[in-house]
């Protein structure tokens, strides 16, 4: 007899709507936007967009990963702005060497996260504080305080600036990136064990994951995608920007916890992180058009304020939602 | 040993910090096995586990299993080596998908890539095998705790286990949860899996247990064919009363006074889910009266929602004959109430401390005026009640952690009593302390009760309730079984109410023994 | 009667002990005495203290919030909102100097301490993490404070306003003495007060303080708005040395500095255990760190990379300790 045990499947409406919350609201802005402003569902716009937002993505797909696990990496902005100066500075050699300097920078300060958390027992928070203040000096003193000029003659400029079968480089990078995570995440032990640390570090560690290398590895993959940004970034704008990267960090949590990954960790996807940061983009460009009709005049600094009480509304609500199933 | 015994643990000794948790104990179990492990708390039954599943090195003693002398050193490795543990509260990945819970590491893969549709069908495959038909895909958090137990218990399967360890297994399950693990216990016994279960519901142990090892002070005092030993048996084996003495045992207890007439608390009805079910309780002054039970039959709740640490969801509560409704600890204190709770560590004391300030914590606002705390003061009360407790501290600077247990109980109490209150609950006022602290703190109590507190006292320890109270009321599963009074106190009559022995009736249990599998739900 | 001690002898009175940052201070003072002849002369202890004095006053408001447990990262963003609406007032034509002058200190600072309470209510009533909850004004907080300026660079030169931030006394500027006498007050608070007593009894151990009568939520929000309004002092007093308001500037990483003052002073982020003058030392090393490198040339971007390891260094040292 097989018994029907009740299952309490509490899979209340609210976790639903977080869940498909960020992509509902997206699309809805989609439509919205697209029928108020001409020129917004043209190619030339989502180009401009997703060219520019790409940096985020990257950044955002590592933080996603570190965030699973339970942790908090606030060091990528100012490694982004490090890896655009070391990779601008490399950038005479080749466009491959500019590329590999930026990014080996990158999981090079990602790793230096990683060790001193695991083995110093530094917090998360403190440690990448550190590397935080930590990479941007090195920014201000490996470029001498003003933006280094990538080389022009050697295609560098390319990685940011250049299309690839129709599609802005800088995409083709995020679409490779987001897909190789997918599969990490999804289809590899390496990958569920990220979840799983997260989730709960004392069964993680008894089911037999090394929980250590777990957060070494999403440290450095985080400090890698940072590092990939940074070469995007110095692409971009035809120099390493030492300066630059100031916030992205919380951009980055901001669309990660949007997209309705668990700050606790352990729950989360990169399709969504990738819909969070997307959304939180969309409405500065909806912004810039509702300007540019002239209608109304938004200034630019409501940026912050709107990005702010988003971040409030969601996490609010998986405030509730989490109390409610601990309780 | 024979053939057929899959674990056999002798001589075991562990010590923490040269306090000894186990002295010699030992704990057989056959092929195929339900074993009861019981025993109080701190009897040693948790220690001897952990020891077995590795969490503990043991000091001394073998450990056989499966026919090889073992000696895990992390619970990771007994996993490997097939023994499995279910906690009470289980030890999975929640947000994680039930087949994952089930397989994490042990997926099927095909080519280092994990095969989901193979892993979501092994893991129905397993589940279905313990009669558990449930949507693989779902997060485990989605389902009841029951539910999440039996995915821990596929996953022991899924590990090849040979011994399933349950601790408390049943403790937040309803009746019928309870009987569908029961099912699928009996299913792994079938299967030649042993379990070592460990409840203080003795009726389970009685429904699904063959043999059991009962413990008390680090030792085994008892093992054997369960249906060869009596309820009344077990508790006093338990506890370590003879159950012939405890028959005729006078009462030797301290000199005591006469409760007064008035009532200080008069609590009726009390309900607070899932452990408080229509409790009545009162105490007058000059009163101390006892609340006793087995571990999770509602004591140590029942006397937080009168605290109002989790205040009643129905009932009333009548304090000096004026009915009160507390919202929070702060407004039970306001009116003269104290509580010291029975986790000193998580409940009672702020370790990095001193003494004097942990001493005063409740009192400051008194010791206050126009916000600045009076100093003075401050030490005047921390000389008065050290002194009276015979606190031992090099300094009143010192930290609490730095002082033994049963000085840091002490003042925990001086915390209560400079407050002067009008009733005094202490949970577990002499757990884990050493002898001399605690019949001090016993006398202590009753000295206390003849100044005119009235003290509502939970314990573990009969010999403590029968000689210290003038009442004590028995509860179980969340509701008040007997109210034994001076006169019909004895440890027998609490033993059996406690233990719901058909044999040994007391006053009131018949009356509510309907009443209670009725209010079962 | 104090019976026999078989425990070791008391460490005296124990809060303060001499912590590794205050050794690397003295050490950092004897180096610049010896090494550089102007360390010594009045104006470069005014330059100093003064640098220190708002990195401080924040640290101050952080060390209570993090007694607690808790952490505000918004400190930065409340600086600048508070930065923002003191040259509506005191630049306001239709306002007479004797109502606008106070005025223009008063409203910033409620207006700071609304920014506290929100947080407050955020960690309490919603139990979002610390962190987290105070993320959200880190980033509104600003954008706030742009949209209030108008988001332009606001100069008031020769205000009467900017004596806040540039009046001597001695020698010496006027947020020096504002900071030792805010670092004295929150001592006092701390070891002497009813209410300082509660938040180290929150940090310490919040459940036993609930069932002790401790209102826990209060005390929380408390922390949460001294930390804004102290902040908003501290925005107040940057413009006013600035002679400027720049709402994208004021306050910019604040939060880092005043955590890392805290953290560095030995004070557990964890709650439970504060010192105060832990805090005035890590301020002070930060800042006299900073200075030595730059004295001796090297660039401050240097020294944000030697900041960096000795915060690490600092924090990892006192997780060893416990």
């Amino acid at each position: 007899m097989a018994l029907s045990l009740p299952t309490s499947t509490r899979l209340a409406p609210a976790t639903l709507l977080r869940g498909q919350g960020a992509l509902v609201a997206l699309v809805v802005l989609v439509a919205f936007a697209a029928f108020r402003y001409e020129g917004f569902f043209t190619l030339y716009n989502a180009s401009t967009f997703f060219r520019y937002n790409a940096m985020f993505m990257l950044i955002a797909i590592g933080m996603t990963m570190v965030i699973l696990t339970g942790g908090i990496d606030l060091s990528v902005g100012s490694v982004a702005a490090m890896t655009s100066v070391i990779a601008a500075l490399a950038s005479p050699h080749g466009a491959g060497v500019g590329l590999l300097a930026g990014v080996a920078a990158g999981a090079a300060i990602g790793l230096l996260n990683g060790l001193v958390i695991t083995r110093l027992r530094v917090e998360p928070f403190i440690a990448t504080l550190g590397t935080f203040l930590g990479a941007r000096g090195i920014a201000q003193l490996a470029s001498g305080q003003a933006a280094v000029s990538v080389d022009s003659s050697g295609g560098f400029a390319r990685l940011g600036q250049g299309d690839w079968l129709g599609l802005p480089v800088p995409v083709v990078l995020v679409i490779v990136v987001f897909l190789a995570g997918l599969f990490l995440l999804r289809s590899t032990r390496t990958g569920r064990s990220i979840y799983c640390v997260g989730d709960n570090e004392d069964a993680a560690r008894l089911m037999g994951f090394g929980v250590d290398q777990v957060k070494v590895l999403v440290y450095t993959i985080s400090g890698l995608l940072a590092g990939v940004a940074g070469v995007v970034l110095a692409a971009q704008f035809g120099a390493g920007q030492p300066v630059e990267g100031v916030g992205w960090e919380l951009t980055a949590i901001a669309g990660v916890v949007v997209g309705g990954t668990l700050l606790t960790g352990g729950r989360g996807s990169l399709f969504d992180t990738m819909v969070g940061v997307t959304l939180l983009g969309l409405i500065f460009n909806i912004l810039n058009f509702e300007n540019g009709k002239g209608v109304i005049s938004i200034d630019v600094f409501w940026q912050n304020v709107i990005r702010g009480v988003f971040l409030l509304v969601v996490v609010i609500l998986q405030s509730n939602s989490t109390r409610r199933k601990g309780e | 040993m024979t053939q057929d015994t899959l674990l056999v643990m002798s001589g075991i000794d562990k010590a923490f910090a040269g306090v000894p948790a186990l002295r010699g104990a030992s704990l057989h179990v056959g092929y195929g096995e339900v074993h009861a492990l019981i025993g109080q708390n701190g009897a040693g039954k948790s220690t001897l586990l952990k020891i077995l599943t590795g969490a503990y090195r043991k000091d001394n003693g073998t450990i056989t299993f499966h026919g090889r002398s073992v000696d895990f050193s992390s619970p990771k490795q007994s996993q490997q080596g097939g023994i499995a543990t279910i906690y009470q509260e289980v030890n999975l990945v929640r947000l994680q998908t039930v087949s994952e819970n089930v397989l994490l590491g042990h997926e099927p893969r095909r080519f280092g890539v994990i095969d989901w549709r193979a892993t979501h069908a092994k893991a129905r495959r397993i589940l279905r095998g313990i009669n558990v038909e449930i949507d693989v895909t779902q997060p485990l958090e989605n389902y009841s705790l029951a539910v999440q137990q039996m995915v821990a218990i596929a996953r022991a399967l899924a590990l090849n286990a040979r011994l399933v360890v349950m601790d408390e297994p049943t403790s937040s399950l309803d009746d019928r949860e309870v009987e569908t693990l029961f099912r699928v216990i009996r299913q792994l016994r079938d299967q030649g899996v042993s379990v070592i279960f460990v409840s203080h519901r003795l009726d389970e142990l009685y429904t699904v247990c063959s043999h059991i090892t009962v413990m008390r002070d680090g030792q085994t005092v008892h093992q054997g064919e369960l249906s060869h030993l009596g309820k009344l048996q077990l508790v006093s084996s338990m506890l370590g009363r003879n159950a012939q003495d405890v028959v005729q045992e006078g009462r030797t207890g301290f000199e005591r006074a006469r409760p007064g007439d008035d009532v200080i608390l008069d609590a009726q009805l009390l309900e607070r889910a899932p452990r408080v079910h229509g409790v009545n309780l009162q105490v007058r002054r000059r009163e101390v009266v006892g609340l006793a039970g087995l571990l999770g039959s509602g004591r140590t709740e029942t006397a937080r929602t009168v605290f109002a640490a989790e205040p009643p969801r129905g009932g009333e509560v009548r304090f000096k004959n004026r009915v009160v409704r507390w919202k929070t600890p702060h407004d039970a204190i306001r009116d003269g109430v104290a509580f010291s709770g029975e986790d000193r560590k998580q409940d009672g004391i702020i370790p990095d401390w001193s003494v004097r300030e942990n001493l005063t914590l409740a009192l400051l606002p008194r010791l206050t005026r126009a916000g600045i705390v009076n100093r003075a003061a401050q030490q005047r009360v921390v000389e008065k009640f050290a002194r009276r407790l015979n606190v031992r501290c090099a300094s009143y600077d010192q930290p609490i952690r730095e002082l033994s247990g049963g000085n840091q109980q002490k003042v925990l109490l001086a915390r209560w009593l400079c407050m002067n209150p009008d009733l005094l609950i202490l949970d577990e006022p002499t757990r884990g302390i050493d002898v001399g602290a605690k019949a001090e703190i016993q006398r202590l109590i009753s000295e206390l009760a003849g100044e005119g507190l009235g003290v509502l006292m939970i314990s573990s320890e009969l010999e403590e309730l029968i000689e210290g109270c003038h009442r004590v009321t028995v509860l179980r599963d969340g509701r008040p079984v007997a109210s034994l009074q001076e006169g019909d106190l004895s440890e027998s009559r609490v033993l059996s109410a406690m233990a719901h022995d058909a044999h040994q009736p007391t006053l009131e249990s018949d009356a509510h023994e309907g009443q209670h599998h009725a209010g079962h739900d | 009667m104090l019976a026999t001690t078989e425990t070791p002898t008391p460490r005296g009175r124990r809060p303060f002990t001499p912590s590794s940052a205050l050794i690397a201070l003295l050490a950092l003072v004897l180096y610049n005495i010896v090494a550089n002849p102007n360390f010594l002369t009045l104006n470069s202890l005014n330059i100093n203290m003064t640098q220190s004095a708002t990195i401080l006053i924040v640290a101050v408001g952080m060390t209570f919030v993090i007694a607690t447990g808790g952490i505000d990262l918004s400190v930065g963003s409340v600086m600048a909102i508070s930065g923002a609406i003191a040259p509506l007032l005191f630049l306001d034509r239709g306002l007479s100097p004797i109502v606008a002058l106070p005025l223009a200190v008063i409203l910033p600072l409620c207006a700071a301490a609304l920014c506290g309470a929100f947080n407050g209510l955020l960690v309490t009533r919603f139990r979002i993490q610390p962190i987290i909850a105070t993320l959200v004004l880190f980033i509104a907080g600003r954008g706030v404070a742009q949209v209030v300026s108008g988001g332009a660079l606001v100069n008031f030169t020769g205000a009467s306003f900017t004596a806040l931030g540039t009046t001597r006394i001695f020698g010496v500027n006027i947020q020096v003495f504002l900071m030792l006498a805010i670092l004295v007050i929150a001592t006092w608070v701390m070891r002497s007060t009813l209410f300082g007593r509660y938040v180290v009894a929150v940090g310490g151990n919040d459940r036993a303080s609930r069932l002790a009568g401790v209102p826990v939520n209060r005390t929380r929000i408390t922390v949460y708005v001294i930390s804004g309004v102290l902040a908003g002092l501290a925005g107040l007093i940057t413009i006013a040395v600035n002679s400027s308001s720049d709402a994208n500037l004021v306050g910019q990483n604040m939060e880092l500095d005043a955590i890392a003052a805290v953290a560095v002073g030995g004070t557990a982020l964890s709650g439970g255990r504060v010192t105060l003058v832990g805090t005035l030392v890590g301020a002070l090393f930060i800042q006299l760190l900073r200075y030595t490198l730059l004295v001796n040339g090297v660039p401050d971007a240097a020294a944000l990379v030697v900041k960096a390891a000795i915060i690490i260094a600092a924090v990892a040292l006192q997780y060893r300790r416990k």
